[in-house]
């Protein structure tokens, strides 16, 4: 065997020496696989939606569908599943950038009982919360708008459990998730179909890692919202969290505690639920160079993994995933 | 090799050289307890992929569960689906990533053992390389050879065969190369093109990322080495130009392009471009991006097609290069594999996706299927799960296809359960299909067979000659679509009618709208079509009837079975030659569905002794009747 390396470029550059196409970058092999996933889908369900939680691997996902129908936009809405608790600067991101300045249609669906109820996470605790406002929105979401296919920005390196997921999750016509029942996937051969009622999670980002994500962001430029760069922000401790003071719903006997520290998000959501690292990376290559530095993985700052006996399996037989 | 975790210096170097990296998707293959896990968990410790969180979740396992007596056991690292599978979830393949400068890696990773067969088949559809480990202690086992054989099967181009657990073999060179050629002499059987081998010592971490101080007889690659620089870049198929069409985008009036995954060859802005099946034809005009358009495009880049002219495409048709077409055919033989607790019944209907179609399908007929411990061929009339077969499958409508050793993305295809709407089997198209001439002189001798036991007439042929005042005979004409067979055909009808012959003309066309509307176009099913013709004629004849047939009965053989159906001192050939561009032309003009099908089946051969040969470019109508005319005169079947 030779131990020529593969020279790799971009498509800007595409031929070596000889002439001919030199092989694609790993970037770009995970790019053309996730175009052809969001193709398939839409190709073959009826009505298919974007799950858009406004995070990084959603702005990902979302520049992935613009690329694989340009120059039309993508044919089908997003679908934000809102608590009316994230942080400010998402709201300002999708009304500004998603909605008015790329045009994309983006429906918002809240639980409303939840929030009638007046259901927060500083009085109910996260886990009521989170099961009250985001596990039961998504299926009503769902189930209101008949969409038979939804994409996800869910990966395989999230968490141990996620490493066998498939790129078609099925789901029966109460969402429930039979583990005994997925269908093997090879090649680029995804069988989409599905009975009357059925759906399916389609997960493009299933082979990118969180490096992928940073680095497919810094070289394609793709806008997120700001809170991912570190900043000097108004933070206090909560649920064992260094959570942001984002609005005043913060109790004021939190907020008198809050101090401003050099901050980011590594996940973003609502802000009661996110946890910030003390950070001065205010650019993505800063940012890699931070993750790099320090290897921890990412949903660690997610404060709904740490809810004892809230498995991954458990939450997505619910409907979560 | 330098990975993240280390402290980087210069982030945009650093990020320079990271987003040129290439990718390579690879598969570990071993038998329980051979150190696959081990193995998997060195890799992700030893290029620093581990967080830091799990490996301290995994310092504190190695002391409860590892069973490496409290050290860190690198298993652990790769063990979360321990728990699942115990609760019986289906794991098929988990998916592993790590990287480092100079590449990104896909692990698949394939757990469960009796479900083997199936899993393998799934994590090494995508892999470019697998890595087979064989515990040094146990050689060369009855797993090994089925797992090399899928890894040949599933048509991976590079094997590392990792002889593990070098430590508990006191690192002995003699056990090495005796396994080593163990493993040679089998392997000779197999399609494996590249194949290498490393001593290595999972646990420990030797000769996996580092150089082993236990081996110094080795001077080999470290594993890791092999993984870095294994050249995955001239596998790639550059040549033939296949582009499924996966949708259609069209978002005004101004814009019509084809989106869809290039799955091998290179095409560029000009270039002439063939729509399969339709064959109609149009020259590239933009090859679209979001990030600009291109001049040239090539596999597997995923841009959108424009088109000079306004044909008709849709989802999944094919674009390719005309004078490279892969085979159009309505079945083909494959190589399946069975994933499905329900077994394959053949005759059945599935659904078959392939490239970016999905059609009706049904597996026909099981070859065989393989013993794939033993690599032995046995006779079988289903698949049960996790079985490998050779098959024969029959489509609704034809598609387009290359062979899987030359094409693995146009070559391979899906089973799906109409019903269920499961995922139950996966093929390999292999590179011919089934024999049509075979198939006919089976049905022939089967024709023949039957006569025996027939009744008699009481009228012979004799005296029903003397009352028609000529003789029965078949006038068969054969020749390419759109050499005129059928206009002749009428025009004889019609002449030898006036003369005061009982004539009946059979045309191939109309016979495919009625007597043979249930057929395919599958090889089977031509060969049935010539043989309901043949015995059509025959009735006609025995009748006292003169049939002129016209008949694209493109192979020798088939006709040599038609005119033994018929009776040879019945049968006369006349051939309508005329040159294939012409042919092609008028059959476009006529709109002949057959233009689509005229280089589907094998090739036309022109018969070698024909009773006639009309040159029906040049001949007119009239001529070619009157030269027919006076054959049958000749040949006293007139007066
Ligand atoms: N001595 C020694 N033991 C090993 C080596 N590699 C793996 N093992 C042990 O072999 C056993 C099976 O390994 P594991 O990785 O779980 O095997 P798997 O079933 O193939 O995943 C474990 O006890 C490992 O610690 C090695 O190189 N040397």
């Amino acid at each position: 065997m030779t131990t020529q390396p593969d020279a790799v470029a971009d498509p800007a550059s595409p031929a070596d020496a000889d002439g001919l196409p030199t092989p694609l970058t790993h970037l770009r092999m995970l790019e053309a696989e996730s175009i052809h996933i969001i193709r398939e889908v839409v190709a073959e369900f009826t009505n298919p939606v974007m799950l858009f939680s406004i995070g990084k691997d959603s702005c990902v996902m979302l520049h992935l569908a613009r690329k694989a129908f340009s120059p039309g936009k993508p044919p089908f809405p997003l679908l934000q599943v809102d608590t009316g608790w994230n942080f400010q600067s998402m709201y300002t991101f999708r009304d500004e950038y998603i909605v008015n300045e790329l045009g994309l249609e983006c429906l918002v669906y809240i639980n409303e009982d939840g929030r009638d109820r007046g259901v927060s996470p500083f009085t109910h605790g996260s886990k009521t919360f989170t099961e009250v406002m985001n596990l039961g929105a998504l299926r009503q979401a769902l189930d209101k708008y008949k969409f038979d296919a939804a994409f996800g920005g869910g990966r395989r390196d999230e968490e141990k459990a996620r490493a066998k997921e498939r790129v078609y999750s099925f789901r029966d016509a109460n969402h429930q998730w039979d583990p005994k029942n997925q269908r093997p996937e090879l090649w680029n051969l995804y069988n989409g179909l599905v009975h009357k009622g059925e759906q399916i999670r389609a997960f493009p980002l299933s082979n990118w890692t969180e490096l992928d994500i940073w680095q497919y962001i810094h070289l394609e430029n793709i806008k997120l919202v700001p809170i991912y760069y570190a900043s000097e922000r108004p933070v206090v401790e909560f649920e064992g969290n260094l959570i942001a003071v984002d609005d005043d719903r913060v109790p004021a006997e939190l907020a008198a505690k809050a101090t401003t520290e050099w901050v980011r998000f590594r996940t973003l959501g609502d802000y009661p639920l996110s946890g910030a690292t003390p950070s001065r990376a205010a650019t993505t290559p800063e940012i890699i160079q931070e993750m790099l530095a320090a290897t921890r993985s990412e949903r660690e700052g997610r404060t709904i993994d740490k809810d004892p006996g809230a498995s991954m399996e458990e939450k997505k037989r619910q409907g979560y995933y | 090799m330098s990975a993240p975790g280390e402290n980087i210096t210069d982030i945009h170097e650093y990020l320079a050289q990271h987003e040129r990296k290439s990718m390579l998707r690879f598969l570990t293959c071993g038998s329980v307890d051979d150190g696959k896990s081990t193995l998997i968990g060195r890799l992700l410790y030893d290029s620093k992929m581990v967080y830091e969180d799990q490996l301290a979740a995994v310092q504190v396992d190695s002391k409860r569960f590892g069973t490496t007596g409290g050290t860190f056991d690198p298993a652990l690292l790769t063990d979360g689906l321990k728990a699942e599978r115990e609760q019986g979830i289906t794991i098929d393949v988990a998916y592993r990533y790590f990287s480092t400068t100079k590449r990104k890696f896909i692990i698949a990773d394939t757990p469960g053992h009796e479900q083997y067969t199936r899993n393998m088949a799934t994590g090494a559809s995508n892999c470019d390389l697998a890595v087979i480990l064989i515990d040094a202690r146990h050689g060369v086992l009855t797993q090994t050879r089925r797992h090399s054989f899928i890894v040949s099967l599933l048509g991976i181009q590079h094997l590392v065969v990792a002889v593990n657990k070098m430590d508990l073999a006191d690192y002995s060179e003699k056990r090495y190369e005796e396994i080593r050629a163990e493993y040679l002499a089998f392997a000779s059987k197999l399609n494996l093109p590249d194949l290498e081998f490393v001593p290595v010592a999972a646990l420990s971490g030797e000769n996996v990322v580092h150089r082993s101080e236990h081996m110094p007889w080795y001077t080999g690659p470290t594993l890791m080495h092999v993984l870095e620089n294994t050249p995955i870049a001239s596998d790639r198929n550059l040549i033939d130009f296949r582009f499924p069409v996966q949708y259609v985008v069209r978002p005004d009036l101004n814009f019509r392009g084809f989106a869809g995954t290039i799955a091998s060859g290179t095409v560029r802005v000009g270039d002439e471009l063939m729509v399969l099946p339709s064959r109609k034809t149009s020259r590239v005009k933009s090859i679209h991006t979001f990030d600009g358009d291109l001049d040239v495009a090539y596999a597997p880049m995923a841009p959108t097609i424009t088109l000079e002219d306004e044909v008709d495409v849709s989802r999944g048709d094919m674009l390719v290069h005309p004078n490279n077409a892969p085979r159009v055919d309505q079945s083909f033989e494959a190589m399946l594999v069975w994933m499905n607790e329900d077994a394959l019944a053949p005759g059945r209907g599935y659904l078959i996706k392939q490239g970016a179609q999905t059609v009706p399908a049904q597996v026909s007929e099981v070859r065989y299927k393989m013993d794939v411990n033993t690599l032995h061929r046995e006779d079988a009339v289903g698949l049960e799960l996790n079985e490998i077969g050779r098959v024969v499958v029959e489509l609704a409508r034809p598609v387009a296809f290359d062979p899987y050793p030359r094409n693995r993305l146009t070559g391979a295809f899906v089973v799906i359960d109409k019903l269920s709407h499961n995922t139950v089997g996966a093929g390999m198209i292999l590179d011919r299909g089934p024999d049509a001439a075979a198939e006919l002189r089976s049905r022939l001798h089967a024709s023949r067979g039957s006569q025996a036991r027939q009744h008699e007439s009481l009228i012979s042929a004799e005296q029903r000659a003397k009352r028609l005042e000529h003789k029965p005979a078949v006038v068969w004409l054969t020749g390419l679509t759109g050499s005129g067979k059928s206009p002749i055909a009428f025009a004889l009808e019609r002449r030898l009618f006036d003369e005061g012959v009982a004539v009946f003309a059979l045309d191939g066309r109309n016979a495919r709208l009625g007597l043979s509307a249930d057929l395919t176009h599958s090889a089977a099913d031509r060969a049935e079509n010539l043989r309901r013709a043949a015995e059509a004629a025959k009735m006609m004849n025995q009748a006292g009837l003169v049939v002129v047939a016209a008949f694209l009965s493109p192979s020798a053989d088939d006709r040599t079975a038609v005119k033994q159906i018929v009776g040879e001192d019945r049968f006369v050939e006349i051939y309508c030659d005329c040159p294939a561009e012409t042919a092609k032309q008028n059959a476009v003009e006529q709109g002949s569905n057959m233009a689509a099908f005229s280089d589907l089946a094998a090739p036309y051969e022109a018969p070698s002794a024909a009773d006639l040969v009309l040159k029906t470019d040049e001949d007119s109508v009239e001529q070619s009747v009157d030269a027919v005319y006076r054959l049958l005169k000749e040949r006293g079947v007139v007066g």
